[in-house]
């Protein structure tokens, strides 16, 4: 437990001290907060009453698709995790505590955003703070396991670029951030069923918010933790130690099954 | 107590058709340093990495305290230091913080003192990233052996280090040694094997070429002494002539260097050169045969140390 304990700390105040995880994981998503109070409050009336969920939403993602993934892909080809093997670092403790950490990091975050966003921009209040913070802490766990696994199957930092891309930039338009999903056309609609946060904002808005979900929110719930708990066991069971020196030999391949349950959603959700 | 801390025994690690090490077997005693000698590329590191769980063997066996790196790698973190010859820790990390951490994992309290004692203490809240190649080998050792393990592999452990910190390390390892813990020293450094180890294998092109004490395996080479003549007048240079006993005579930085068979024959001779020459010795030097003249000898039998003129 100590070294857990230590570990923790550790990974936590690296996020605080490295420059680039201090932009991803604070300065990025807080800025941003800021820059869209300003702006889309008075552009799109439809923003303030999810601009909480959205913003939240927009960190999570910096700080888990884009601030996760390049440590791992950077210490695996640094043989910096060869030096944690040979100590005896778990590799369950490689995995957990940055995704423990994340959560930290992303709960400030989050703390701050709820907290100021009603005052200053006259955001939406969550309605039932329990379902609030049940799937905030969720959307933390799906996306951090998400970003894990990126880290873990990413043969290197360009394909990190690549991956995380493939969810961030769809989800920024598609995702029901900015405007509703059910306000897409029925084919982008269908489509933006692949994304997690089309999810985490229809369980927000139906369970949270008091608002008219697209669609059954507790599918949404259902469907961010199956594919959480999925891309959280792959990422340790596709963990390789070595950039050079694969002992596993396991397929990275399977990483598609995290986008499974989505899969299942586009198809029994969509119409 | 097993008789052998370490045993490798048709140890074979094969990359496509390629064996980096072709079925290799040997044993370490409890409190013996252990050297493994080699070119690049002779299957050194290969055998370390297997010894310490990150590599798989192809074949053979690799046993330390009858615990199988590969398949009980948890049983021998707390038995195990190691310094690997490639590795890293993250960039913001201090010598400060990496000490409590895998000292944390190890279940033992942070070594702050071997910091110091390593030329760490003013460096151990700098991050990892500005510590020069030297202080993170110095850095590396220091987790190695913070643990007290009963086993230590060192791999490369004096590269990049300054000659300070050279013989700090090779004090350290002599402490580790006294109070019982086996060593496995990969080294390029002849001189440190000859200093330090009990025993080395000389590995070449992944099989063991020679095995034995240094003493051993330098007297069972060709044992040419080696004897330097410098004259005033360079009399030797211009006419050296034929020797007693002198196998092979080369000219280095206005130096003779004659390799004989015996010393005791050569020498008088060259001396009677001189005088006859009318020239005046300025220096000469008898070195016997080096651990490094063994190796060359048995890496390289072609070169020109000690090969017949």
């Amino acid at each position: 437990m100590t070294a857990f304990f230590h570990h923790f700390m550790y990974d936590f105040r690296i996020g605080l001290r490295e420059k680039s995880l201090l932009m991803l994981n604070y300065l990025f998503p807080l800025g941003f907060y800021v820059l869209m109070g300003l702006l889309m409050t008075g552009l799109n009336p439809t923003f303030a009453p999810t601009m909480i969920p959205s913003m939240i939403l927009v960190a999570v993602m910096a700080c888990t698709l884009l601030g996760l993934p390049n440590p791992v892909v950077e210490s695996r080809e640094a043989g910096i995790f060869r030096s944690f093997k040979i100590n005896g670092v778990p590799a369950l403790s490689i995995i957990s505590i940055p995704v423990l950490s994340n959560f930290v990091h992303m709960i400030l975050v989050s703390i701050i955003i709820t907290v100021t966003a009603g005052p200053f921009f006259k955001a939406g209040i969550p309605a039932n703070w329990g379902y609030f913070v049940l799937i905030l802490l969720l959307t933390i766990f799906t996306f951090a396991s998400l970003g894990m696994l990126i880290g873990v199957v990413a043969p290197n930092s360009r394909y990190i670029v690549l991956f995380s891309q493939l969810i961030f930039l769809p989800s920024m338009i598609l995702g029901g951030l900015m405007i509703p999903s059910n306000m897409l056309p029925p084919a982008l609609f269908r489509i933006s069923l692949l994304l997690p946060t089309v999810h985490s904002m229809n369980a927000w808005r139906g369970l949270a918010f008091n608002m008219e979900p697209a669609f059954n929110p507790y599918s949404s719930v259902l469907i961010l933790l199956v594919s959480g708990v999925i891309a959280f066991i792959l990422a340790i069971y596709l963990f390789n130690w070595d950039s050079k020196n694969k002992l596993s030999g396991r397929n990275p391949l399977l990483a598609l099954l995290t986008l499974l349950p989505f899969v299942i959603g586009a198809i029994f959700l969509g119409g | 107590m097993q008789d052998y801390v370490v045993q490798v025994k048709d140890f074979r690690k094969v990359y496509g058709d390629m064996a980096a090490v072709d079925g290799i077997s040997f044993e370490v005693q409890q409190g013996e340093i252990f050297g493994l000698l080699g070119p690049n590329g002779a299957g050194k590191t290969t055998t370390m990495e297997s010894l310490e769980g990150l590599r798989q063997p192809s074949s053979g066996t690799l046993k330390i305290f009858d615990i199988d790196p590969t398949r009980q790698p948890k049983r021998l973190h707390h038995l195990l230091g190691v310094q690997l010859q490639a590795s890293s820790l993250p960039g913001s990390m201090t010598p400060n913080e990496a000490m409590e951490f895998f000292c944390a994992y190890h279940q033992v309290n942070p070594r702050h003192d071997l910091l110091e004692r390593l030329g760490l203490g003013e460096k151990k809240l700098s991050q990892y990233s500005t510590l020069s190649t030297g202080q993170q080998r110095r850095l590396a050792l220091a987790l190695a052996i913070a643990h007290d393990p009963p086993v230590v592999l060192l791999d490369e452990p004096t590269a990049g280090l300054d000659v300070g910190s050279r013989v700090e390390l090779h004090e350290v390892m002599a402490e580790m040694r006294a109070k019982g813990a086996t060593i496995i020293l990969a080294t390029h450094d002849m001189a440190e094997a000859e200093k330090m180890a009990d025993r080395v294998a000389i590995l070449l092109k992944g099989k063991i070429a020679a095995t034995g004490s240094p003493t051993q395996l330098t007297a069972s080479g060709r044992g040419l002494v080696k004897i330097s003549v410098l004259s005033e007048t360079g009399s030797l240079l211009k006419n050296a002539g034929v020797f007693p006993a002198v196998s092979q005579q080369i000219i280095k930085d206005e130096y003779v260097i004659f390799y004989s068979r015996d010393a005791g024959e050569t020498a008088p001779a060259i001396f009677d050169f001189l005088k006859i020459q009318d020239d005046r010795l300025v220096d000469l030097r008898v070195e016997r045969p080096t651990l490094e003249d063994r190796f060359l000898e048995i890496t390289q039998p072609d070169s020109s140390n000690g090969g017949e003129s």
